[in-house]
């Protein structure tokens, strides 16, 4: 399946190939410690086509879309789009959907608003 | 028709490979004026040079076409030749088959095709070639050089040695540039001072040199040779013949809150000033700005110290005018404005520095007379973190004050840096956060090795994404440990960017009044990057230092000397020979309207009144065009602007041009 | 003056105090905050994809009617407010997305990034004035140590958002001065709280919105402020800081207008 790397790149709208490896944006990531592969990481897989590990890694849904690693990126490579074109890659697919609504009622609280759920339901479920 | 000899050129496999050359000589011998017509694999050598004198006597040969590389290679070259051969030089085309067709092209089809199409125009053109005889001009022999840091300093003391006089201009109160600024120098650790001042010193005394400090170039006339400038002199406000330099007056004026520009903002200083100890010249300065006296009127107190009586509130800028044969850009750099980079919390914290800023705390004249200290709360700093390429190697970054290019002095200053803490105060710890580690340079990486096995500097490859001041005035420092794969937080007292370097912003206007190129950078642009890096395009027009682009103290020095040298090879010759393809007007055509004056770049175009009565008609007085063939630089901007067609460019003549689209269309 | 609003989904519910307080506080400044009709909830985070369509449509009705209405759209909460601000961006810049957003919403005049859209910190500092504002301040909230807290949402991508510098922004600050309190420095203020990680990976937005609120809590903060709906959950229940109050900006603006 190496099609994956495309329909990353497409997804995404990002060059991997504008990254130097400075590492700037796994030093900002505020998610950094709770990912298995990290900011810097997405950028080199994706470029090596190694979709399919971060495809089956939980550090998909642990980006929190704050957009430092946007924001402080020296060469404006976007890592966060990478993040959010392989979830797509993933809970796009039939039964993927890493949310379920069954969950709901267990998760939340009086003062939860739903505005977190909302947020979540578009980061994890189609 | 003329007799026109063919010269086909395989430049080894760089034409060759995709212009089938035997195939091009052929056809174009067919052409109707063509009695001869050759290929050989470097035309250019002294063996494809006789064959094109050989061939202009054996077949008598009238105009010559050479299809080789960009005439901006070898126009030069195969003008001498043919000239060797007793044809005039300008009796010889160039059609450009390399740059503009086999480098360009794959298809050797398509690239064969092309080559004989642009061969076939050159052939039209020298049809139509006159034969010119180039004038010539005296060469005034004196160099003005722009800039007075370590590269105006150089090449101006190389070209007073070699006998010329020599002009420096220095918009500062002061010459020495950022090198007075410097604490050491790496990879050696000399102090920068004292490997400076001797040639300030120098500079002032040399008598075929003058300083003109706290000035700038004003207007930029005339080419090489024979440039006029004008130099605006900025009031000081104290007499350069009459100061002693003794420092009464910046003692006792009363202004003290200046910030000082010497140590980048970091201390204040009077409004009367010398800008350090070992300034050249050692004259002091009114701060226009900030005098009591020129801004209220009242005060007058450095004035009634000054046993000299050199003090002159009425002192006025003056204009210097003087001419020069040739000019030299050394203008310098500068860090650029970090404000940007606000996630570094430059604006937030007085302990974040930039590496030039930190190089005036390390400096025994600086803001903490050289002490390492914080100056938040004067405290030793037990932890530093440098962090490399700010604003270096961006690219479409939201920072949008940083810069493509590699700066290419801050690895190593940083590598300096932690040496000198780590070698005055081995309590501290240090880090520094790099990207890559660029250390090409003669004894650059050995030194840098020894900051990481000697001295114990901790490198980590990666970047900082923030750095947070915290309440107990510490500065967290989060960042990523590549090589580890962690993110990892330095608990710092100090933080010291390496921000990137920049033109200095006096470049830009500078090379509009030179008519000199620049890059989208504003770096002056090289008349060749590989082969002429000293020379801007524009003739007469040097380049040293900085300027051209970014570059260490050694690479500073080396280029200046070499710019020098151009600049001594220029004076010494009496006179240069001109350019004969000059604009010329047909009187005749010619209606007087000046829309020709209004775009020549070079002030080469007059007009005069000129009598055209006959006998007959009666009397006729008209105003008609006058080019100054000395002056003129045969750009053609008049040849266009001209509405009635009377400019012309002599060897770019508008027949010869459509001669040539002819040629192609055909 | 009129504004069109999208008050978003969390105002009318769990987040009524922001929406309430900024309400009666424009009507003290003399301009109204006009409902967009039959408004639909914006998705509550940024699709970036370049391929997601539809789920940038219900930002581009909000946009299309408030164009049609002839006003500028006023938005509060940070996560509407980057949504569709950004989505705004992309129809003003993508011609892919232009295109395939109006064949699918067929409006009578296709959408092209028209409006005009406004966060109500904005509408305070650029349209009435913060010199204004502080002319209304009849309660004073003297010697208060208030710590900003903008988020993520509100500042980030700078170049989209073109609020305020996102690394050192000092609109929520000036507004701490403006009601006259006095404004808190602190490095966390523009780092994410955590945000709906609360829901799938709980220690995330607990250690995030620690960090916070003890970034704040040290520089000698008394209250925290905010925008986001999201964040003052997070620093309320997810912070382990519980002696620190965290408040919606506009709370405090009707409170120094005397109208709490």
């Amino acid at each position: 399946m190496a099609d994956y790397k495309e329909l990353v790149l497409t997804t995404s709208g990002v060059n991997p190939l504008k990254c130097m490896r400075c590492g700037k944006c796994s030093g900002t990531c505020p998610s950094y410690d709770a990912m298995e592969y990290h900011p810097h990481q997405f950028v080199y897989m994706v470029e090596k086509g190694e979709i399919e590990k971060l495809m089956a890694s939980k550090s998909i849904y642990t980006c929190l879309s704050c957009f430092a690693c946007v924001e402080r990126c020296p060469r404006d490579v976007e890592p966060a789009k990478l993040v959010e074109a392989v979830r797509l890659a993933v809970i796009r697919q039939q039964g993927q959907n890493h949310l379920k609504s069954e969950q709901i009622p267990d998760l939340i609280d009086d003062d939860l608003p739903q505005q977190a759920i909302v947020s979540a339901f578009r980061k994890y479920s189609k | 028709m003329r007799r026109i000899g063919v010269f086909v050129c395989h430049c080894g496999t760089n034409i060759a490979a995709t212009v089938d050359v035997k195939t091009v000589a052929e056809t174009l011998g067919k052409e109707p004026a063509v009695v001869f017509s050759t290929d050989y694999p470097y035309m250019c050598s002294e063996a494809g040079q006789n064959i094109i004198k050989d061939a202009i006597k054996e077949h008598k040969l009238e105009g010559v076409v050479v299809c080789s590389c960009s005439p901006r290679m070898h126009e030069a070259t195969f003008r001498k030749t043919v000239a060797a051969a007793g044809l005039n030089p300008y009796m010889l085309e160039v059609a450009n088959i390399r740059e503009q067709c086999s480098w360009i092209h794959k298809d050797i089809a398509e690239a064969t095709a092309k080559a004989i199409v642009l061969g076939r125009a050159a052939i039209a053109k020298v049809q139509l070639n006159a034969p010119l005889t180039a004038g010539e001009s005296p060469v005034t022999k004196r160099a003005l050089v722009i800039g007075g840091g370590i590269a105006g300093i150089q090449t101006a003391l190389d070209i007073a040695e070699a006998g010329y006089p020599v002009d420096i201009v220095e918009k500062e109160p002061t010459i020495g540039g950022k090198m007075t600024q410097i604490d050491k120098t790496f990879p050696t650790l000399d102090c920068s001072s004292c490997i400076l001042t001797p040639k300030m010193v120098e500079c002032a005394q040399n008598e075929n040199i003058t300083i003109y400090s706290y000035s700038e170039v004003e207007e930029v006339t005339g080419f090489v040779g024979n440039f006029s400038v004008k130099i605006r002199r900025k009031a000081r406000y104290v007499d350069e013949d009459k100061c002693t330099g003794c420092g009464a007056c910046t003692e006792k004026c009363p202004v003290k809150n200046v910030p000082d520009a010497y140590n980048l903002g970091l201390s204040n200083r009077h409004a009367a000033y010398i800008p350090f100890a070992q300034a050249i010249p050692n004259v002091a300065v009114l701060d226009a700005e900030h005098c009591i006296k020129l801004t209220k009127g009242k005060c007058g107190l450095c004035s009634k110290v000054c046993s000299a009586g050199a003090i002159d509130y009425e002192q006025k800028e003056t204009i210097v005018e003087q001419q020069y044969g040739a000019i030299v850009a050394a203008t310098g750099y500068n860090p650029i404005n970090i404000d940007g980079y606000d996630e570094f919390a430059y604006s937030q914290s007085k302990d974040v520095l930039t590496s030039l800023e930190f190089e005036r705390i390390l400096k025994a004249d600086g803001p903490t007379e050289g002490h390492l200290q914080r100056l938040s709360d004067g405290k030793q700093p037990k932890t530093i973190v440098f962090v490399q390429c700010v604003g270096s190697r961006e690219s479409g970054s939201t920072h949008g004050c940083g810069k493509e290019y590699c700066s290419k002095i801050c690895c190593m200053y940083t590598a300096k840096h932690a040496i000198l803490c780590r070698e005055k105060y081995p309590d501290t710890d240090v880090y520094v956060f790099y990207i890559d580690v660029r250390t090409p340079g003669k004894n650059y990486d050995e030194f840098y090795r020894r900051a990481v096995e000697q001295y114990g500097v901790h490198y980590i490859k990666g970047m900082v994404g923030k750095v947070a001041p915290q309440a107990d005035s510490t500065l967290d420092v989060q960042a990523s440990d590549l090589i580890a794969n962690e993110q990892l937080h330095v608990k710092a007292d100090m933080v010291v960017l390496a921000a990137a370097i920049e033109a200095d912003k006096t470049a830009r206007p500078l090379a509009t009044m030179l008519t000199a190129s620049m890059d989208t950078n504003d770096f002056f642009t090289e008349a060749h990057a590989k082969l002429r890096p000293v020379e801007s395009p524009t003739a007469g027009v040097f380049l040293s230092g900085v300027c051209q682009g970014p570059k260490d103290i050694p690479e500073t020095v080396a280029q200046a000397g070499a710019a020098a040298s151009k600049v001594i090879g220029l004076l010494a010759k009496d006179k240069l020979t001109g350019n004969p393809c000059v604009a010329h007007s047909n009187e005749l055509k010619c209606n007087g309207c000046s829309s020709c004056a209004n775009v020549c770049p070079y002030g080469a175009i007059t007009y005069e009144e000129k009598d055209f009565s006959r006998r007959r008609d009666g009397s006729m007085i008209r105003r008609v065009t006058s080019v100054n063939e000395a002056v003129c630089q045969g750009c053609g901007a008049c040849t266009v602007a001209c509405p009635s067609g009377a400019m012309d460019l002599k060897g770019f003549a508008t027949s010869q041009i459509m001669a040539e689209v002819d040629a192609i269309c055909k | 003056m009129t504004y069109s609003y999208f008050p978003g989904c969390t105002l009318k519910t769990k987040a009524k105090d922001l929406d309430h307080y900024a309400r009666i506080s424009a009507q003290a400044l003399g301009f109204t905050l006009e409902e967009i009709p039959d408004w639909q909830c914006c998705g509550g985070v940024y699709p970036m994809a370049k391929n997601e369509i539809a789920t940038k449509l219900s930002s581009i009705r909000t946009l299309a009617k408030a164009r049609d209405m002839g006003m500028p759209l006023v938005t509060l909460c940070s996560a509407c407010h980057n949504v569709i601000k950004q989505v705004n961006h992309d129809m003003q810049s993508d011609e892919n997305i232009v295109l395939k957003a109006n064949n699918y919403l067929k409006l009578d005049t296709p959408y092209q990034g028209e409006t005009e859209v406004l966060h109500y910190l904005e509408v305070l500092r650029d349209k009435v004035g913060f010199d204004e504002v502080k002319k209304k301040v009849v309660n004073p909230l003297k010697g208060k140590k208030i710590a900003a807290y903008y988020g993520c949402l509100l500042l980030r991508p700078g170049k989209t958002m073109q609020m305020d510098n996102p690394e050192n922004p000092k609109i929520l600050e000036d507004f701490i001065r403006v009601i006259g309190a006095e404004p808190v420095l602190y490095p966390m203020r523009n780092e994410c709280c955590g945000g709906y990680l609360t829901l799938d990976k709980k220690s995330v937005a607990e250690s995030r919105s620690n960090q916070v609120m003890t970034s704040a809590a040290e520089n000698g903060a008394e209250m925290v402020i905010t925008a986001c709906p999201l964040c003052l959950y997070n620093l309320q229940k997810n912070s382990g800081v519980s002696d620190l109050p965290v408040v919606y900006f506009t709370e405090l603006l009707a409170e120094a207008f005397g109208l709490k």
